[in-house]
């Protein structure tokens, strides 16, 4: 492989990991620019949306887990919007419930209560993740070890777009994480700038009090903001698995650690932010793989993100000085 | 005045209460001098994360050696207790669990051997601590040579283990000094030429991957790169670039299934490098081809293991086997015979105590332990050298074929 061809590769892996980031961060920063709560449960929403996507797929048979592609091209990708879908509703679903359940009786208690109970709901959610890896289904490995990462199939046709012959790999996979989510970013984009529900967010972000006093359901809003969040990291935990083909208890561990890492260099609270810091994230750690080494990448990452937050402390694209946790 | 009574009678009770605990445990001590209460064995395994399927047969093992002596030694119970040295947020073995182990069968004065433990990363948290305490301890599945042999690992190593300067240390497996060699031998019979070496950082890993690269080195194959990965890591794939730039045609892993071994094999697959796999005993258990997918590992990866497949035992060995799969219902992972030879001794010991009439204490069961010499079991007939390692080198190469492990080679 020569130079170019190196680094041309790692823009792509870059990219396609950065993509999946991103979908993550916006979870993250769009509950904390509404309710100020760093959702820790986000992560493990995500993980939950990736088993059930693994159980859907199990579900439907083994024609497609075996052959990729078994299905015909247009049925696999049938699938994979139809999983994107199911996660989504899945998760923003419990989102939204985890809402009700556990934040929402919280909100007026200090901030430290509710990133406490943040935290527990996420501890809960692993323990949910891991009775669920021991489902008696073949995708499971029959449910013997519960903790093993699964192996998620195969959707997409393997084979390289440029070429067998080509040193870059570029594969399905890679063009459908941009296919569905850069449409997923500016849609939301859209929903926010444009419609009614979308300024009711803008403007309970702002002050929730004077949303409040105009007449903004502002309940509705919070409950809004968690469906969307949620959906979003469904959609990410589906891009995951077809990328990774691996699922695991702990899967949303580190993409929360990444997406919140995102958020934060982005300037959580900032939707643009989010996206931007997450595709910052995944290119710095496939840049940091090839030219540094692998030891160095999480130090790099944390390094460059507290360079940023010494220059910037509201991150790259924060506005107003926020406070932080 | 009635406050101030109340206090006083307070402050009196506190004073006396640690007296009375510490009356209690000296009480207790008599055991340990030869009494006849329950004899204790406790093991140190992870139990959360995905070892589980792993230590849950090592336990079936365990309780088969105990139930072959009838769960008695005399007229003394043997009560077996089974530890988790893991915790959920690590998903693996986790340093505070294991050293609160360790302390915990310290202060209790009836366990008198500890079976564990899986990862050697534990061993050196536990070692020291068992070591100062009088403890045998006897590791099913450890193997890193650092932990009992001078010149693999740090200067102070293994001294460091040993504060008491006694050995109390043992093991049923072979060390990576042999285990790191084979895989190097084999690269090169399979036509490899140049290797890449990753490892996870971790004790056992580092240490396998670091005798492999010496060995690749000596028998002339081209080392084209050495890098520790993130075992958290989402993904492979800019490795894997990197790796296909170096050309290598055979990528070593010194690392385990909890440290992404099934991640790195798919990722080498989807980046497209034309690459053989070699990895060790770590990933010697059915949740290594359930992460990786057989896709990913029929035909390109290849796993060595200090021992043989259960199946392949011969002798007490294939007793064990039959025995296990008539007792539990399913086939033993590959590391239950060691949990099964590793208790075996121990008890062996203890009744040879027994039977020479001596006291069965923590001093005397390590010493005889240390005295195992020509012991048949179902790994053979093997001894303990002064350092507590066994002295069978059993190792065979396996693969992936149909979802399963099948062997390709032993090397005596």
């Amino acid at each position: 492989m020569t130079e170019s061809e190196v680094f041309l590769q790692q823009v792509i892996y870059g990219l396609s990991n950065g993509m999946i980031i991103a979908l993550v961060a916006l979870g993250y920063t769009m509950v904390y620019g509404i309710v100020e709560l760093i959702n820790f449960a986000h992560g493990d929403v995500f993980t939950l949306g990736g088993f059930l996507a693994l159980t859907i797929v199990g579900a439907l048979g083994a024609a497609a887990i075996i052959d990729p592609g078994a299905l015909g091209d247009t049925s696999n990708w049938l699938l994979l919007f139809g999983l994107v879908i199911g996660a989504g509703v899945f998760c923003g679903g419990l989102n939204v419930a985890i809402d009700k359940v556990v934040y929402k009786p919280l909100r007026r208690t200090p901030k430290l209560t509710q990133l406490v109970a943040a935290i527990g709901v996420s501890f809960i959610l692993i323990n949910v993740a891991l009775f669920w890896g021991g489902a008696r289904m073949e995708v499971f490995g029959g449910g013997n070890a519960a903790a093993a990462p699964k192996d998620f199939p195969e959707l997409l046709e393997t084979s390289n777009l440029l070429g067998e012959e080509s040193n870059v790999m570029l594969r399905l996979e890679d063009v459908a994480i941009l296919a569905i989510t850069l449409p997923i970013m500016v849609a939301l984009t859209l929903f926010v700038k444009k419609t009614r529900l979308g300024r009711g967010m803008r403007a309970t972000a702002q002050n929730p009090v004077a949303a409040k006093l105009m007449g903004i359901d502002t309940d509705r809003v919070i409950s809004a903001t968690f469906l969307i969040g949620g959906f979003l990291g469904g959609a990410a935990s589906v891009m995951w698995a077809l990328y990774n083909n691996t699922i695991s208890f702990q899967m949303g561990f580190r993409a929360g650690m990444d997406a919140f890492t995102a958020a934060v260099l982005g300037g959580i609270g900032s939707m643009p932010g989010a996206m931007l810091g997450g595709i910052l994230i995944g290119l710095i750690r496939a840049m940091s793989d090839q030219y540094i080494a692998t030891e160095w990448t999480n130090v790099v990452v944390f390094g460059v993100l507290i360079l940023i937050l010494v220059f910037r402390p509201s991150g790259l694209l924060g506005l107003k000085q926020r406070e932080k946790v | 005045m009635l406050t101030r009574r109340l206090l006083s009678v307070l402050a009196l009770t506190a004073l006396l209460s640690p007296a009375a605990a510490f009356g209690q445990e000296g009480g207790a001590k008599k055991d340990d001098t030869g009494g006849d209460g329950v004899i204790k064995i406790v093991s140190s395994l992870p139990r959360t994360g995905s070892a589980n399927a792993q230590t849950t047969s090592m336990v079936n093992g365990i309780k088969m050696a105990i139930a072959e002596v009838g769960g008695a030694i005399g007229s003394r119970k043997i009560v077996y207790e089974d530890w988790d040295d893991a915790s959920p947020q690590r998903g693996n073995w986790d340093p505070a669990v294991e050293a609160q182990n360790a302390d915990k069968a310290i202060g209790d004065p009836t366990v008198l051997a500890y079976i564990g433990t899986y990862n050697s990363g534990a061993a050196k948290i536990s070692m020291p601590k068992l070591n100062a305490a009088g403890i045998v301890m006897v590791s099913p599945a450890n193997t890193a040579p650092s932990l009992t042999k001078e010149g693999f690992g740090e200067a102070n190593e293994p001294a460091v283990y040993r504060p008491s300067g006694k050995v109390n240390y043992f093991r049923v497996v072979p060390t990576d000094d042999v285990q790191g060699a084979v895989a190097a031998d084999y690269a090169k019979e399979i036509g490899a030429k140049k290797v890449f070496v990753l490892n996870d950082r971790e004790v056992y890993g580092k240490g396998v991957a670091g005798v492999f690269e010496t060995r690749a080195k000596e028998i002339g194959l081209e080392v084209v790169g050495v890098e520790g990965i993130d075992p958290k890591a989402s993904n492979y794939k800019s490795l894997v670039t990197k790796m296909k730039q170096a050309g290598a045609d055979l990528v070593y892993f010194g690392g385990t299934t909890q440290t992404n071994a099934g991640q790195l094999a798919k990722d080498i697959v989807s980046g497209g490098l034309r690459a053989k796999l070699i990895v060790p005993d770590g990933c010697y258990e059915k949740a290594f081809i359930e992460a990786a997918g057989n896709r990913a590992l029929e035909g390109r990866c290849f796993i060595t293991f200090g021992g043989v497949d259960p199946k392949l035992l011969t002798g007490k060995g294939k007793e064990f086997y039959e025995n296990y799969k008539k007792t539990y219902g399913g086939e033993p992972e590959g590391y239950a015979v060691y949990g099964y030879e590793a208790t075996k001794v121990v008890v062996a010991a203890m009744q040879r105590l027994y039977e020479a009439g001596k006291p069965i204490t923590r001093a005397t069961v390590l010493e005889e332990v240390g005295r195992t010499k020509d012991f048949t079991g179902a790994l053979g007939t093997w001894s303990f050298d002064p350092n507590g390692d066994t002295t069978n080198r059993t190792m065979s190469v396996n693969t992936v074929k149909d979802g399963d492990f099948t062997t390709v080679k032993v090397v005596n």
